[in-house]
């Protein structure tokens, strides 16, 4: 196909063809960008968690208010809890994964430096590691007499008593890699609000924070800390899948037995916490996944309705070109070839507008840079949809009968 | 002449009806999807108090150690110490001046039938109600001697007042509150700035419905209330946060004209600089913001709103290029009609008048369908899991908004091809037709 004519042609509707391909240039740029703010959404709700999210169920209750026996009152309800048929494990915590608040501080490999070295989560509580299904990589587990209350623990940070404050910590494999890539972090002493060095004496493969998940997804500590019932605790239990509604009922009804009088503020499995936490990101993928749909469709029409425009004003030339000899399927390639070609010019000018915009939302939206692999997409889709656009009209042109170049407009 | 150029216009459109369908929709869509996203943004980054907030001033301190500053970027820290707050409170330099931090507490119905419930709390000295203009349904706010006696008072909200006591007059009843008593001494009408400028930071949710109670601080605190956030910057003594080194206040004052904001600006300078001296500080940092400025530096509006924002902008422009390109087309195919109409004595004036005329309708056409969409699309956004969603209403002003940027919109993208039609000589036209 010699696109020489097709170039002289396009060279006489100069503006029209300047706004086609304008309109396809901003369509790539904002679908290639939308389509990276999706992707960067997706990965985000893709995160793993590194728990065994499909087993547990957790019941949040309202704070009665700090009372000496707090301690045996919790006992009390995790033993009640662990009765429930079904509750493989039970556990008091302050903060699940994926809850959105949680408790983090800095970390220091030596006291004497300027600035930290990075910041993490601390996760509390007994039984975290076989309730929440966390898998240990190396090292080994706290022992009974590591773990230390942490009302006690609060006391002693007052009085400056080191004997209640634990030593040992449980460290993420993200956070080993962090502080000592490539080497053996057991046995190794990190500072945690510089004054207080604890010894790690096991790794785990993973464990997703509470929040705060663009700050290192998998920055988490487990600290030897026996909890009582605070402010925002949860009791999670772990049991089969296929029993978690019959087991959070259950644990409700016993819950209320042993106290009528507390208000339970949340209840659910952990799989409902999950996807409540990416709500927003959720919502914000659908947003940008309609609004490419109809920048398509929208570009789409654009193309049909100026297509079939030129097909009619072009009709008795095309009539000529018939009676000259030409086959419909000449007709059909002209007008493909035409649209691909201003769809490839519209593409190469929206390849730059889309690192534009990308520079723009880099510098505003801390988002990274828009992978190259996305550049190739974008075309294809507008190539396709350019194509599939043009069909029609280009159809309606190979139809026009030779007859028509004999008869005056 | 118009009523002539409509009638054209009207007579095109039924000529072409398709390629008008399709400017109308598309131009709608755009309208629709900008609209929308243009009420959330004005909603989110209005001004929550407009008679009153080029008046009011954010105060902030840096009690943070040198060698461990509050953040790595130099940014002052968000909240206070409650020995500064006092220190400022009652040296009395500005018009009024409040510090407040939010709480959760328990609200326990008089009667049996309602279950207790959680909801959020202001705990705030005697100016807060005065600064902030909150206006009253009954009764008023406490006074300063209120605050120092631990008097145990409180002002609810209107809601509440509806839920617990019917909406009538509850002035000298009692509420209880975590588990203690609290004498209701005021009950205000319908108050909730948008955004909640004064909570920021303390840990409530910045839009939505207002909060529930109001208490005095050192009432509130000796019930046993926490602040929600409270930030520590070295070691000490957690559980009174009143004396360990916890900011956990927000500092609010108000100062009528740029001289007594100078002022007040070299009165904390002073303080700074005397605090350093002391040696509680170690930097005489100071930072004193206009409400406005305050919200803007703070970027309350989420990005996710912004963002948004932008896509429907781009979109619109996007759907104007393609009506430019359908006029131009539409226009181009007309060119006889063009010439017979110039050869009879139009002039290229009344030719480009009547194109413009065209474009014009479209747009209003599709402000119409695109109110439609933006009704729509508000719609959606109530379904949305965020604490704005509620608020996301349409008001005459973006009503009238949505013609005007439709109009606009059809008119720019107009502009061109009447242009390109105003420019045919008839003569050859004429010939060829």
């Amino acid at each position: 196909m010699d696109i020489k004519p097709i170039l002289a042609t396009l060279g006489r509707h100069k503006f029209t063809v300047f706004l086609l391909i304008a309109q396809i240039a901003l369509t790539c740029a904002i679908v290639c960008n939308a389509i990276f703010l999706i992707s960067q959404r997706l990965e985000r709700m893709a995160i793993p968690s590194y728990i065994a999210e499909h087993e547990l169920v957790y019941l949040q209750l309202a704070f009665i208010g700090a009372r000496p026996d707090a301690m045996a009152r919790t006992e009390a309800d995790l033993a009640g809890l662990r009765e429930v048929q079904g509750v493989k494990s039970a556990m008091i915590i302050d903060h699940l994964p994926m809850s959105g608040s949680s408790s983090n501080s800095s970390l220091w490999l030596d006291p004497a430096q300027q600035m930290e070295t990075m910041d993490a989560t601390q996760y509390f509580g007994e039984n975290l590691l076989s309730t929440l299904g966390v898998q240990l990589e190396a090292g080994r587990a706290f022992n009974p007499e590591e773990y230390r209350d942490l009302d006690k623990i609060d006391k002693a940070l007052q009085t400056g008593d080191m004997k209640e404050i634990p030593t040992s910590v449980l460290i993420t494999r993200a956070v080993a890699d962090r502080l000592w890539p490539g080497q053996n972090p057991l046995g190794k002493q990190v500072y945690i609000g510089r004054n207080f060095a604890l010894t790690v004496v096991g790794v785990v493969k993973g464990l997703v924070r509470p929040n705060l998940l663009e700050r290192g997804a998998q920055y988490s500590l487990i600290h030897p800390v026996r909890l009582s019932m605070s402010a925002g605790s949860y009791y999670v239990l772990r049991c089969d899948p296929k029993d978690r509604e019959r087991v959070l009922k259950a644990a409700l009804a016993k819950l209320n037995a042993l106290d009528p009088n507390r208000i339970v503020l949340d209840s659910g499995t952990w799989d409902q916490m999950r996807y409540n936490f990416f709500r927003n990101d959720r919502a914000m993928a659908g947003i940008l996944m309609g609004v490419c749909l109809a920048l398509l469709v929208v570009t789409a029409l654009g193309i049909v309705g100026l297509a079939s425009f030129w097909v009619s004003q072009r009709n008795r030339s095309i009539g000529v070109r018939r009676a000259l000899g030409a086959t419909r399927g000449h007709i059909l390639t002209y007008f493909q070839t035409e649209n691909f070609l201003l769809t490839t010019f519209g593409i190469v000018l929206g390849m730059v507008l889309a690192y534009g915009i990308n520079l723009f939302l880099i510098v505003h939206y801390e988002l990274p840079r828009l992978p190259l692999t996305y550049l190739p997409v974008g075309a294809m889709l507008l190539w396709c949809l350019g194509q599939a656009a043009v069909l029609g009209p280009a159809l309606r042109a190979a139809a026009v009968p030779p007859v028509v170049a004999t008869r005056s407009v | 002449m118009l009523g002539y150029y409509l009638d054209l216009a009207l007579r095109s459109f039924k000529r072409n009806k398709v390629l008008t369908l399709l400017m109308v929709v598309t131009l709608a869509l755009g309208i629709g999807a900008s609209m929308t996203t243009l009420t959330v943004l004005r909603l989110l980054s209005g001004d929550p108090l407009p008679q009153k907030s080029g008046q009011l001033f954010y105060v902030q301190l840096d009690p943070y150690p040198k060698d461990r500053p509050f953040s790595r970027s130099g940014k002052l820290p968000w909240l206070t110490t409650y020995t500064d707050a006092m220190n400022l409170l009652h040296a009395h330099r500005a018009e009024h001046q409040a510090a407040m931090a939010m709480t959760r507490v328990k609200l326990i119905p008089t009667t049996t039938q309602q279950r207790p419930f959680f909801s959020n709390g202001v705990m705030a000295t005697a100016d807060f109600f005065s600064m902030f203009e909150a206006p009253f349904q009954y009764g008023s706010g406490w006074s300063a001697a209120d605050d120092d006696n631990r008097a145990k008072v409180v002002v609810i909200a209107d809601y509440l007042n509806d839920q617990l006591f019917g909406g009538a007059n509850s002035v000298g009843r009692s509420l209880r509150i975590n588990d203690q008593d609290f004498r209701i001494i005021g009950v205000l009408r319908h108050w909730a700035p948008q955004p909640r400028f004064y909570s920021l930071y303390l840990g409530g949710p910045n839009y939505g419905k207002g909060e529930a109670v109001f208490l005095p601080l050192q009432s509130a605190r000796a019930a046993g209330m926490d602040p929600i956030n409270s930030m520590s910057y070295a070691a000490g003594d957690k559980q009174v946060i009143e004396n360990s080194p916890t900011i956990w206040l927000g500092l609010w004052v108000q100062l009528p004209d740029a001289a007594a904001v100078s002022a007040y600006q070299s009165f904390l300078a002073s303080y700074a600089e005397q605090q350093v001296a002391l040696g509680r500080f170690q930097r005489s940092r100071i930072g004193l913001s206009g409400l406005m400025p305050w919200l803007d530096s703070q970027q309350v509006v989420p990005d996710n709103v912004r963002m948004q924002t932008g896509l429907a902008f781009s979109f619109l422009l996007i759907c104007m290029v393609n009506t430019v390109g359908l006029l131009l087309a539409k226009c181009l195919r007309r060119t006889n009609e063009i010439g017979v109409r110039r050869a009879l004595g139009a002039s290229r004036a009344a030719i480009f008048a009547q194109f413009m005329a065209e474009a014009g309708l479209i747009g209003l056409v599709g402000g119409g369908l695109g109110l439609m969409f933006a009704l729509f699309g508000l719609w959606c956004i109530r379904q949305q899991p965020a604490e704005y969603a509620s608020l996301a209403h349409l008001n005459g002003q973006m009503f009238l908004c949505t013609f005007a940027v439709a109009l606009m919109a059809s008119l720019v993208a107009g502009i061109l091809p009447a242009w390109r039609a105003c420019v045919v000589t008839p003569a050859p036209q004429l010939k060829s037709a």
